[in-house]
């Protein structure tokens, strides 16, 4: 058993190199692809946590592709990324304002420890970048984590927000309904801070649904973006957390985080193809300008590691 | 999930009947469904490709075709192989010096703050004087996080603002003496692996303090990174162990074998809830039905052997016996249930019950308002529910804050699990009811 740790060890420690050196190492043994180099490229895709499953299929349509066009090894590369590229087309949205004086509203949701508090700091910096008059309101509904609310009250100092909070352990929804009756005096932007939650416990999915019946009634509508934040370093949970969070609240799109470690997120992939989610924005460091808008393009790239 | 597994395999084997033995070309199939549940559950590939290897050669040639199902005979040497990997059964924190020191290591949101102060508290439960110290200066209000967990448990946390971490961790040691504590727990600011500046910190913290465990705190939903992450940790730091977060929700945690292949290091706990309570001591055979998706039937009954009331349950088949089941039966049956946690946490360590909570989740409500209306109850009237005509009714509904509705039905699902407990003793017949059915 030792012996077997240790010879898997060696070969863990040598994965990754960036997906695109792996493919070219690939495909740079041979004139074109066979089924041996076709399986690695598999791998390397489900290295990115693209899933079995669709990276078989990316993989077969690969193969198909590059026999109909008789296209070279060398081209392998290009046509993969423009393979996936593809299958993401549509996925790219902007956070839109509302332009009838009405607040616009956002809902931030996640399982615990995703980033949902530091993309919230790092949203509303982005949204005040964009139009510094713009005020903008932050809600603590997160009252269930120790120090949530002074996390993020921290936070709107540095990004100049406003920032509505009760006690540890109250209501969230309180906190919300207060939260909304100040945005719709100050007008702006609010963004909802909410508790991390596992998507498979029923109570706190229920006190989800319940924050977002709270700004239905306030408002007459439901938020404006109902957005999951979802960490990069997920692997195939992720589809799960997308499916059960969009099931209780109707989510408009996903906001991905850590994107700058090694992890690619090839997981939104299977999201997109799943619920068609689209993809808002992505999370790249801890400083409030680490938030970036969604490229497609981009992320073809940095998923193959150019 | 288990069962899908083994029939999937099953499908596999079926054509298969009769040849007795199974050939490179049967297992080839199998291995197939195999390999994608270990990757769909987000054990790293090259883990699997191993694995894989071993499976196939194990499989071929055995005897698998004799048995009516193959399928489960290929899981069983599945099973077993993972178990071989994920290493030994708990693994005990070695802290025998004093104070000794726990230096808590991992990514952001991994859970190293909450998993510090359930450290703590799993400690001085043991009979240990634990100290927490805050070491991450760097996200807002960490500090703040540990003080507070702190304070609840009573256990003292030693805190810089604006602080540098390689100092606190440095003075640790010397203000635990004076504390008269003897274990310190060192919680530090989650950094990426690739992080030079911050895992060079790490490596100052380590020096200052030569900690007992240095423990990496990693999420259970991680995916394909799992195995860079861990190696990194390690190479830079020699990791003592590895405790699994967020194992309460619905990943798989193959993240634990590929930690494991990587590492070689052991897993010593797992995190299944957000109550500063729910730390596990890590099961290997437990993890791998996991895995494979097979629920975790077995720390279900640990849990229940551990909370429920042995001598209460022995009363209560006594009763059954002789059909003499109350409502005050029924209520402490509710009580005694309630002591496991919240039935959707109960459902999520059966074999498919993920499926089965979907259809129809679990109302916690409900069970609150039969509580409600049982408790508004006198206790003649819970030991002789007969007596319960329309003004007892109506008094029991106000009392429990419902309608004469629900107090109807609370009595006729009373009388239903009645009824049925009825058939279970008769069936035996009286005396041959099995007397140690309640007992563990």
């Amino acid at each position: 058993m030792t012996a077997w740790i240790d010879r898997l060890k060696q070969g863990l420690a040598r994965t990754r190199a960036g997906l695109t050196d792996a493919i070219a190492r690939v495909v740079g043994r041979g004139p074109s692809l066979g089924a041996t180099q076709l399986e690695e490229i598999e791998e390397i895709l489900i290295s990115g946590d693209v899933g079995a499953r669709l990276a078989a299929a990316i993989v077969g349509e690969l193969g198909a592709r590059l026999r109909r066009d008789g296209g070279s090894a060398a081209a392998a590369l290009a046509t993969l990324k423009a393979l996936v590229a593809e299958r993401l087309a549509g996925c790219e949205r902007v956070f839109g304002l509302r332009q009838d004086g009405e607040p616009t509203v956002a809902l931030v949701a996640g399982v615990n420890g995703s980033g949902k508090t530091t993309t919230i700091a790092k949203l509303a910096s982005h949204l005040r970048e964009r139009d510094p008059s713009l005020v903008v309101t932050l809600a603590a509904a997160d009252t269930f984590r120790a120090a949530a609310i002074e996390q993020l009250t921290v936070w709107a100092e540095r990004v100049g927000a406003d920032v509505v909070k009760h006690q540890l352990g109250a209501d969230p929804s309180a906190v919300v309904f207060d939260a909304l009756e100040r945005a719709r005096r100050r007008g702006g932007v609010l963004l909802i801070d909410t508790a991390g939650r596992l998507q498979t416990k029923h109570n706190l999915m229920e006190e989800l649904k319940k924050i977002e019946r709270t700004v239905e009634k306030r408002l007459g509508r439901p938020s404006d973006e109902r957005l999951l934040v979802v960490d990069a370093t997920t692997g195939q949970n992720a589809i799960s957390q997308a499916s059960l969070f969009h099931e209780a609240i109707g989510l408009t799109g996903l906001v991905l985080t850590k994107l700058d470690g090694t992890a690619k997120g090839g997981v939104v992939l299977s999201i997109w193809e799943e619920l068609k989610l689209p993809i808002l924005y992505i999370g790249v460091g801890e400083t409030r300008e680490d938030l970036h808008e969604f490229s497609a393009r981009e992320f073809v790239d940095a998923l193959f590691g150019s | 999930m288990f069962d899908s597994l083994t029939s999937r395999l099953n499908a596999v084997f079926s054509r298969l009947r009769g040849k007795g033995r199974l050939t490179e070309a049967d297992v080839a199939a199998g291995l197939r469904e195999i390999r994608l549940v270990l990757l769909e559950a987000d054990v790293h590939f090259k883990v699997v490709k191993d694995l894989m290897g071993r499976i196939q050669e194990r499989a071929v040639g055995a005897e698998v075709l004799e048995s009516l199902s193959p399928g489960q005979q290929v899981v069983k040497i599945v099973r077993d192989e993972l178990v071989g990997l994920l290493g030994q059964e708990r693994a005990p924190l070695s802290l025998d010096r004093r104070p000794a020191v726990i230096v808590l290591v991992g990514l952001q949101g991994s859970g190293k703050t909450t998993t510090a102060a359930k450290l703590a508290l799993t400690l001085k439960k043991d009979g240990r004087k634990p100290a927490l110290v805050a070491a991450d200066v760097y996200r807002p209000a960490a500090i703040d996080q540990l003080e507070k967990l702190g304070g609840d448990l009573e256990i003292p946390v030693l805190s810089e603002r604006g602080g540098n971490p390689v100092a606190i961790a440095g003075r640790a040691l010397d203000w635990a003496k004076e504390n008269l504590r003897d274990v310190v727990i060192i919680d530090t600011a989650g950094r990426l692996q690739i992080d030079e500046a911050m895992m060079r910190e790490l490596e100052e913290v380590k020096r200052a303090t030569a900690p007992d465990e240095l423990l990496l705190v990693a999420d259970a939903m991680t995916g394909q990174e799992a195995v860079n992450i861990a190696s990194t940790f390690d190479q830079r730091l020699s990791l003592s162990g590895v405790i699994l977060t967020k194992l309460d929700g619905d990943a798989r945690g193959g993240a634990a074998l590929s930690i494991r292949a990587v590492t070689g290091r052991p897993i010593k706990f797992v995190g299944t809830g957000e109550k500063i309570a729910e730390l596990e001591p890590f099961h290997p055979a437990r993890m791998a039905d996991r895995i494979l998706g097979m629920g975790d039937v077995l720390s279900l009954i640990e849990q229940a052997e551990e909370k429920l009331d042995q001598k209460k349950a022995e009363e209560l088949a006594e009763r059954i016996l002789k059909n003499r089941f109350t409502l005050q039966d029924f209520l402490d049956q509710l009580l005694e249930m309630r002591k496991l946690g919240p039935l959707s946490q109960i459902l999520d360590k059966l074999p498919g019950a993920a499926k089965l909570k979907a259809a129809s989740p679990v109302d916690e409500s409900e069970i609150d308002r039969t509580l409600a209306i049982l408790r508004s109850m006198t206790l003649e009237e819970r030991q002789n529910p007969s007596i319960i005509g329309g003004s007892r009714k109506k008094r029991i509904a106000r009392g429990s804050g419902t309608k004469v509705r629900d107090v109807n039905q609370t009595l006729e699902s009373f009388e239903q699990a009645k009824r049925a407990l009825k058939q279970v003793g008769g069936k035996h017949g009286k005396g041959r009811f099995p007397p140690d059915l309640f007992k563990r």
